[in-house]
């Protein structure tokens, strides 16, 4: 399954490292962050709730960029 | 600006004027020190704050970490201008940076404002704004002057002019009533009009474009990749190679039983650290893609993915398909021989004996015949599969059809040295002369060709199902050298991989209308789908979209590209260049942390400007 959240970063390496960030994030097949349209796409694993995961996704995300948000 | 970057302005402010007027008093020591730690602290407190988070988080190695080192080492070594100077530049960057991402993030989204808010649903003599994702297929919409067409659909009732531009780049409105069909996105110049939708609000025109542009930029292309990897490894060598700086040579020195003038050697690998940055790369190479592919879709062409623009860049070979991409794809009358009664009379004739017929020759003849045409003229038909037919009109015989029917109702046919398809005539058995019918080049054809070669394409070919004859004629007229003709779609894909084989360098492009060529679409380097407004397979198969059918903008197309990957490698090189030259300037002390400002901020919003050039394609 396929998602796309608005999210909010300021720059663009830190977009880079969210994506990075989320990708490795338990139970996220793949994700991509598009700065330029703020927005992150997550594939999720089958059978994973997207809620849950995108909590853990938003953890992940802040680690490596503090000053980030994703709306879900 | 924001409420964000208005807070940072004002920051900004106040700490520069805080600068300046301590940096003149005379205060000196402690008090200096409590003096500039003032503005160091209103405009660095959340860059420090980022850094310590970023320790705590082991994320050492980024932009804060380094704007952290490099400016409490230089207050440290008692550098205090330097050091606030260089945080204030470097958010002075940030927020211009900001700024500029915003505007132009804001500037394409205005581009592509086909995004439609509401549909007008008629209720009880009411007209009410609803959600269009809440109207179902079937369901009357009304679309008001003025308004965009929020879902497509076919017009019930009344006639309008539309304008295309968003979607197409073309700014000459289409004229559409009843029966026709809109597509979502066009706006509605003077008539109100009544719309059966055909889609969902999802499924129409507008939403799949606006998905297709916003997700354009997910599929990265190899410079950015290459960016991205590039400031994994950059960023950390850096601090390495700082921190090498700072302590190595002072070592050596002392080895030497030299003073090792440690301040001097600190300083350094800091202005080494501020220079160091590697924003203007990371930011202004997927601004220039993104600004290219906005600009792009601004003159109706959509780009799938910043990787097929650069593709789309490297063209070297296009392959066309014929009918529906140089052609019009309709069939019309272009010549009438050897007939031994009026013109219009003996077309008259045979759209007459093909009145039951919807075969597109029959179409046609009856689009060429002037006046209204009346049915109950014609008696008795009789369909002759693969020949053609004969009916009585007005109580005449009349056969229409190829040369096998004349001869079996004992007509002798004419050849004919022109090319198209002939449809003879016989009128009670006598031969009454031929109807030459042939495809129509498109009114931009040649000139695209010519285009092309001008972009720097070194090779056309055109491939067709066509016969022979009518290839050649239609290639000569276009000034394409090579033609593969009778070719079935299969023969089609194996031309393209054989051509795909004997290409040296460059990528190949097909062009096609999106009707069953999808699988040589896919199979090309790089797919380009034309005419495709409201056709879902061409949009799905083609890696770049033409929204009209004008095969000028192929070549538009391509210098778009072109001109975006000459951006993107301009920055590339300049940002590494002026970093790699200041680097080591800074090394051996030539360069002081003014330089470093500029080799940080200053090359970003150069980057930055040079980026948002590719948004303006209006002129290529």
């Amino acid at each position: 399954m396929k998602k796309t959240y608005k999210i909010d970063v300021d720059c663009a390496n830190c977009a880079n490292k969210m994506e990075e960030a989320a990708k490795h994030t338990a139970g996220v097949k793949d994700a991509t962050v598009n700065f330029m349209t703020l927005k992150m796409i997550v594939e999720f694993e089958e059978g994973q709730e997207p809620k849950a995961v995108m909590q853990n996704v938003l953890k992940n995300c802040k680690k490596v960029e503090d000053d980030c948000e994703i709306f879900f | 600006m924001n409420k964000k970057q208005k807070k940072m302005l004002a920051r900004i402010l106040l700490a520069a004027v805080c600068m300046v007027v301590f940096s003149l008093t005379p205060a000196k020591g402690w008090l200096r020190f409590a003096l500039f730690m003032i503005p160091y602290l209103i405009i660095g407190y959340d860059i420090l704050k980022k850094a310590g988070k970023g320790i705590l988080n082991r994320q050492v190695f980024d932009e804060n970490f380094l704007m952290a080192v490099a400016t409490v080492g230089a207050i440290l070594l008692g550098e205090y201008t330097e050091g606030v100077a260089v945080m204030l530049f470097y958010q002075i960057g940030e927020l211009f940076q900001s700024y500029a991402v915003g505007k132009s993030r804001k500037n394409i989204s205005e581009l592509m404002d086909i995004r439609p808010d509401y549909a007008n649903i008629e209720q009880d003599g009411q007209l009410q704004r609803v959600d269009p994702d809440e109207v179902a297929v079937g369901d009357i919409i009304v679309v008001q002057p003025g308004e965009k067409v929020p879902i497509d659909g076919v017009i019930t009732e009344g006639s309008t002019m539309l304008n295309t531009s968003a979607l197409t780049g073309e700014s000459v409105p289409r004229e559409a009533s009843a029966g026709d069909s809109v597509i979502s996105g066009c706006i509605n110049m003077n008539g109100l009009i009544r719309v059966r939708t055909t889609r969902e609000f999802g499924e129409s025109t507008a939403s799949k474009i606006l998905d297709l542009v916003e997700n354009s930029s997910s599929k990265k292309s190899r410079s950015e990749n290459f960016i991205t990897k590039f400031a994994r490894i950059y960023t950390p060598a850096v601090c390495f190679g700082a921190l090498a700086l700072a302590v190595l040579p002072p070592l050596v020195r002392l080895l030497m039983q030299a003073p090792p003038q440690w301040s001097d050697w600190i300083m350094r690998a800091l202005t080494f650290l501020v220079i160091s940055c590697p924003c203007a790369l990371v930011i202004s190479i997927p601004l220039s893609f993104f600004a290219g592919i906005g600009g792009a879709s601004n003159a109706g062409i959509l780009v799938k993915g910043s990787n097929y623009l650069e593709t789309l860049a490297k063209t070297d070979c296009v392959v066309f398909d014929k009918t529906g991409t140089m052609t019009m794809g309709v069939f019309e009358v272009t010549g009438m021989h050897h007939n031994t009664m009026e013109r219009e009379k003996l077309l008259e004739l045979a759209a007459l004996a093909e009145c039951h017929s919807s075969h597109p020759i029959s179409k046609s003849l009856q689009k060429a015949c002037a006046g209204p045409i009346d049915q109950a003229r014609t008696t008795d038909v009789q369909e002759f599969s693969g020949r053609g037919v004969t009916a009585k009109v007005d109580g005449r015989e009349v056969a229409v059809g190829n040369a096998a029917l004349m001869e079996q109702v004992g007509a002798l046919p004419l050849d004919c040295h022109s090319v198209g398809t002939l449809v003879h005539i016989a009128v009670d058995g006598q031969y009454a002369g031929h109807i030459v019918i042939s495809d129509v080049i498109k009114p931009h054809a040649k000139e695209a060709i010519q285009a092309l070669k001008r972009a720097g394409v070194s090779r056309t070919v055109m491939l067709t199902g066509d016969m022979k004859k009518v290839a050649d004629q239609v290639a000569e007229e276009l000034g394409i050298t090579e033609v593969r003709s009778e070719l079935l779609p299969a023969d089609k894909v194996s031309q393209v991989e054989r051509l795909l084989e004997e290409k040296k360098r460059g990528a190949l492009a097909f062009v096609g209308d999106g009707i069953n060529d999808a699988p040589v679409l896919s199979r090309a380097d790089i797919g380009i789908a034309m005419g495709a407004l409201g056709s879902d397979a061409a949009i799905e198969a083609a890696d770049i979209v033409l929204m009209d059918d004008d095969p000028l903008k192929i070549a538009k197309a391509i210098r778009i590209a072109r001109k975006c990957i000459r951006i993107v490698y301009e920055n590339i090189y300049f940002a590494i260049g002026i970093k790699i030259a200041c680097l080591i300037l800074g090394a051996l002390g030539i360069a002081n942390m003014w330089i470093a400002i500029f080799a940080d901020v200053g090359v970003m919003v150069i980057a930055v400007l040079n980026a948002i050039r590719a948004l303006w394609v209006k002129k290529l």
